[in-house]
């Protein structure tokens, strides 16, 4: 698991995990998340990097209790569908907040926090998360 | 000899941003579990599981953005002073780079020199800066410090960071140098060896030839080269490993206690080693007016000290408020038992 034929993988993907970087059709104008070759909405080819606010709202969550292999240190934690100010909804961790504050419609705004570790030796992983706001 | 740093352009800050995980344990929690009465502070910042020098210095660089309005592109070196790499090699730096948007046409590297890394950068970047090599340098100081189980240092060993833009003097600027002066013996007070997992400590040898030699030899280097007393200055930002210790030098100074306490927050946060004086200075950068002279003397084991002297300017004012000031995040706290902190600090094997 994660050893460094793997690496290219998580490297392929740093724009978008950690900085939240999408995409934004040239003809059509439609934004989403992650970053696709082809516009979603009207199937247009030109594709440019758009950054995202990462201010947005909870639409629904969940507490994982038996996480997947390389999550366990971290349980109890929170995963919720969060609905970007621009749009797109997208999957990930809440974090800075106990359970029982999270409420559906709560705001929240994106922080890039350690994902995961690969074993004592492998890559540590950063991404996006969501945390309520500080201000 | 002149002993005074100073670069050939004049340079100042201009975007500033700390971070503090909102996390915290009281002294008397950790005094529980080691049996121990008597304590240097009250409470200290904890990182989250999830969070890492690397994650702090990101935020902190993400406020100082945010007040310094610049394309993170202009950045040209990006310098993170840490004594807690999460790896022994591959750079911090490039991480907190890319999580900008700062790379790649940039000079990056992480700097270590105990405490004092994050001001180590700082000179550094003074000087990229000063000498015209590029318009702006950020150095940045952070750290989720180690402290052995039961040790003292567990006590006060905490984590945070704070990020500064290093740019050329202009209405932009919010506070520039006026100089500074950087002060280093051979010094072994504290140390960790390589695959160690906790630093060891001279214990009371790092008090008087150490903290306190270094932090006042460097105050009063940089106060004869401005030729200043330390009356002319209005804050004071020392290395703030406890309470007592920062009290001490502004009592040797003649500095009294009232400049020093407002960037003095090693009492509700801990130490948080290469950010500590960065996280002090931000404090007092959120409350000073333009016009204001702050002193700004750092520590780092091993051992030295950077003195630096800060003028504010008319644009603090506007700028402080365009990201989280330090008490927003300094206030924001939950408290942890020591069992949770413990897993907080990745003490549990799985």
């Amino acid at each position: 698991m994660g050893r460094p034929m793997q690496v290219s993988r998580y490297w392929r993907h740093f724009k978008e995990k950690y900085r939240l970087i999408g995409g934004k059709c040239k003809n059509c104008g439609h934004v989403h998340f992650p970053k696709r070759p082809v516009c979603p909405e009207c199937g247009g080819k030109d594709i440019e990097d758009f950054q995202f606010s990462g201010k947005g709202k909870v639409v629904s969550w969940t507490i994982v209790r038996n996480p997947p292999s390389g999550y366990e240190y971290y349980k109890p934690y929170p995963i919720a569908l969060v609905e970007l100010e621009e749009g797109p909804v997208v999957l990930a961790q809440l974090t800075d907040v106990d359970p029982e504050e999270i409420d559906f419609g709560m705001e929240v705004e994106m922080v890039t926090r350690k994902v995961r570790e690969f074993e004592e030796d492998g890559i540590i992983l950063y991404g996006y998360k969501f945390r309520p706001p500080i201000k | 000899m002149r002993r005074l740093l100073k670069p050939i352009k004049d340079v100042g800050i201009v975007g500033y941003g700390a971070y503090v995980p909102m996390f915290r344990i009281k002294n008397e929690e950790i005094g529980r579990v080691w049996g121990v009465n008597g304590f240097p502070i009250q409470e200290k910042s904890v990182n989250n599981l999830d969070e890492d020098a690397i994650t702090i210095g990101i935020e902190a660089a993400r406020n100082a953005l945010k007040r310094a309005r610049i394309n993170p592109r202009e950045i040209r070196a990006l310098w993170f002073g840490t004594e807690s790499k999460p790896y022994a090699v591959k750079p911090s730096a490039t991480v907190i780079a890319e999580a900008i948007g700062a790379t790649p046409d940039l000079d990056a590297a992480d700097f270590e020199f105990a405490c004092k890394a994050g001001t180590e950068a700082l000179q550094a970047a003074i000087g990229f800066v000063g000498s015209g090599m590029a318009k702006y340098a950020m150095a940045i100081g952070a750290d989720t410090s180690q402290g052995r189980p039961g040790d003292h240092l567990e006590f006060t060993a905490s984590a945070g960071g704070a990020a500064y833009i290093v740019g050329e003097k202009t209405s932009e600027t919010l506070a520039y140098f006026e100089g500074s002066y950087s002060y280093v013996t051979d010094t072994p007070d504290f140390w960790r060896r390589q695959h160690e997992h906790y630093p060891r400590h001279g214990n009371r040898f790092t008090g008087e030839p150490a903290y306190f030699h270094q932090i006042v030899s460097a105050a009063k280097g940089l106060m004869e080269e401005l030729d200043y007393s330390p009356s002319d200055f209005d804050y004071a930002v020392f290395h703030q490993p406890n309470v007592k210790f920062p009290l001490t030098v502004a009592k040797i100074l003649g500095i009294p206690k009232e400049k020093v306490l407002p960037g003095l927050l090693s009492g509700i946060i801990g130490n948080t080693y290469s950010g500590a004086t960065l996280v002090g200075i931000s404090a007092v950068l959120d409350i000073a007016k333009p016009g204001d002279r702050i002193l700004w003397v750092s520590f780092g084991s091993g051992a030295g000290s950077d003195a630096f002297s800060l003028i504010v300017q008319d644009a603090i004012e506007e700028k402080r408020e365009l990201a989280p000031k330090t008490m927003d995040y300094v206030n924001r706290k939950k408290y942890l038992d020591y069992a949770l902190y413990a897993k907080h600090r990745g003490k549990y094997i799985m």
